[in-house]
């Protein structure tokens, strides 16, 4: 199509002002932080790192980051192994109910995160409390596990369905065993998949409020939660201002790895 | 000595790989039988018990669920009145952040794929991809100081004698947009670069003008796309409180009923929470016909 220069034009300044609209709240939120005053007004009358300096000293939000780390890891190990498994079961065999099984994987999150989180709120308030489990770490992490396992089958099937079996094939004829198989052949040919499958799981349960809120007890406070609940106390603004700008720098590092990682297929996946 | 003791060590580690490589069910069942558990058990245990409890109802007095069926919950969603528009209005949101995700989404979209600089595209679409990995709060905090009194927008619009819109159902509108936005710049992009350059000199070829060409050729094939990245724009908008509770004032959607229902009356909440599923499901169920769905 050949536009007229008007026409490019145009769209190059559209283009521009949607790039504007995307990246000018992320860079206010930055400034913002160096911002001396504690009300949001614009624009600053100074800027100052002295804020940098107090969050860094602040224990809640120190805690709930470190309680936020401990719940990706954990939610990240359950949805690498339960991932990889029915990635190999839909990527390497043909069975009744394997479309269903795919559609299941990615039900927990296309379902509102409000409908999955009272969902196993009451789940969790009927089977467990009885058994003596209350909510708390536990149970955020089984929640966070259950959205995240379908990062981890789109990376692992995506690389499963690009590298057929007949390596493995190979590896048999020339006498290895299933065991030896897998990891001196398969295991190396989905490694960089699995460890983009699992920032991405990582990323997804650091982020995650809603299902947290109903599976977390009244002691666990994820950094999310504990922004949500500080958010509007303005004893807390300057903290949170620094929080929220470490999270904007921060986001930039899993999009560094995982197109380091694998240019394919790790970037679609959150999509 | 030791060469005995090695095999005897193996085989039955080769005996388990020799059973499992004939016997494919066997390896598929194990494969299975963890991520079903979780899934199938757990996961679709927990929503299908939630549904249930829909037609559940609870002790006005106790608060206390009673297990008795009827569908008087559902009966509620129907008729009363503040069910209804907070229904209405949150599908009307979720619409209207769509349409505004497309709007401002396609230029961007043609702008990456089409007209910047083939060296710069990749780099672009990383540019695009960035903002969906910062934090979900922190994007609606963003808006929240964007919109707050004295804060950018006012000082923006204070030259023309206007006033930023403040919290309240536009801002709501303004942050689920923003939040969304990479969601349908992305599909609308990967359509357009893959759209054949020589279909479009064809066109021109035909004595097409460019808005002709847009029309008949680029926006049939481009269509799917936006309904792929519809479908992510309007569920997400649909189930969303967190940032209606942020920067919506006082504005109630689903999410927010729902959500001041689960303490007092869950199988209320419930029967509120099975409303943006079944509406999903009809909005996927006529996406379906578009093929956008294949696209996703």
């Amino acid at each position: 199509m050949q536009l007229s220069r008007s026409a490019r034009i145009a769209l190059r300044l559209a283009a521009g002002l949607g790039f504007a609209i995307i990246y000018v709240p992320l860079a206010l939120v930055l400034i913002n932080s160096f911002n001396p005053d504690r009300s949001a007004s614009w624009p600053p009358s100074s800027l100052t790192f002295h804020w940098w300096s107090v969050a860094w000293d602040n224990e809640g939000a120190r805690a709930a980051l470190w309680t936020s780390v401990k719940a990706g890891l954990g939610a990240t190990a359950i949805a690498l192994v339960l991932g990889t498994l029915v990635a190999f079961a839909v990527g390497r065999h043909r069975f009744f109910g394997r479309d269903a099984i795919s559609f299941v994987v990615v039900l927990p999150i296309a379902l509102p995160g409000i409908v999955t989180g009272i969902a196993l709120n009451s789940a969790f308030s009927t089977v467990l409390e009885p058994l003596g489990v209350g909510l708390g770490m536990f149970t955020v992490i089984v929640g966070h596990a259950t959205f995240c396992i379908v990062v981890v089958f789109n990376n692992v099937v995506a690389r499963l369905r690009r590298t057929s079996g007949t390596y493995e094939e190979a590896a048999m004829d020339l006498g290895a065993d299933t065991f030896r198989a897998f990891v001196d052949v398969t295991f190396p040919l989905i490694r960089s998949a699995l460890l983009a499958g699992a920032l991405l799981a990582f990323a997804l349960s650091f982020d995650e409020i809603v299902v947290t809120t109903f599976t977390a007890g009244p002691g666990i406070e994820t950094l999310p939660i504990w922004i949500f609940n500080n958010m509007t106390r303005p004893q807390q603004a300057p903290v949170v201002n620094v929080v929220a700008a470490v999270l904007v720098l921060l986001s930039v590092v899993p999009i560094y790895v995982a197109q380091r990682l694998s240019a394919d297929t790790a970037t679609e996946s959150r999509i | 000595m030791t060469s005995t003791t090695q095999a005897a060590g193996r085989s039955p580690v080769r005996r388990l790989a020799g059973t499992l490589h004939r016997h494919s069910r066997l390896r598929l069942s194990l494969l299975l039988t963890a991520p079903l558990l979780w899934l199938a058990v757990l996961y679709l245990g927990s929503l299908a018990v939630l549904f249930v409890s829909a037609f559940w109802t609870t002790n006005s007095f106790t608060s206390e669920v009673v297990k008795v069926w009827s569908t008087d919950n559902f009966h509620a969603l129907f008729t009363t009145p503040v069910f209804r528009q907070v229904i209405l209005r949150s599908i009307g949101v979720a619409l209207a952040v769509t349409v505004l995700c497309a709007v401002i989404a396609f230029p961007v979209a043609f702008y990456t794929a089409r007209i910047a600089r083939p060296k710069w595209r990749p780099l672009l679409v990383v540019a695009i991809l960035t903002p969906l990995w910062a934090s979900y709060l922190v994007k609606v905090y963003a808006w929240r100081l964007i919109l707050s009194q004295g804060g950018l927008a006012d000082w923006m619009l204070e030259p023309f004698g206007l006033s930023g819109p403040g919290f309240g159902l536009p801002a709501a509108v303004i942050a689920l947009t923003y939040l969304w936005l990479p969601y349908m710049i992305l599909p609308i992009h990967a359509a357009l670069e893959q759209l054949p350059a020589n279909l479009l000199d064809a066109s021109a070829d035909l004595g097409g003008r460019p808005v002709r060409t847009f029309r008949s050729v680029v926006l049939p094939m481009v269509l799917p796309a936006v309904a792929a990245g519809s479908v992510f724009t309007f569920s997400l908008s649909l189930g969303d409180y967190i940032t209606v509770q942020i920067v919506g004032g006082k504005t109630q959607l689903i999410g927010n009923l729902v959500y001041s229902n689960i303490e007092l009356n869950l199988p209320m909440a419930a029967a509120l929470g099975t409303v943006p599923v079944v509406v999903i499901v009809l909005y996927l169920l006529a996406m379906r016909r578009t093929g956008a769905l294949s696209s996703l």
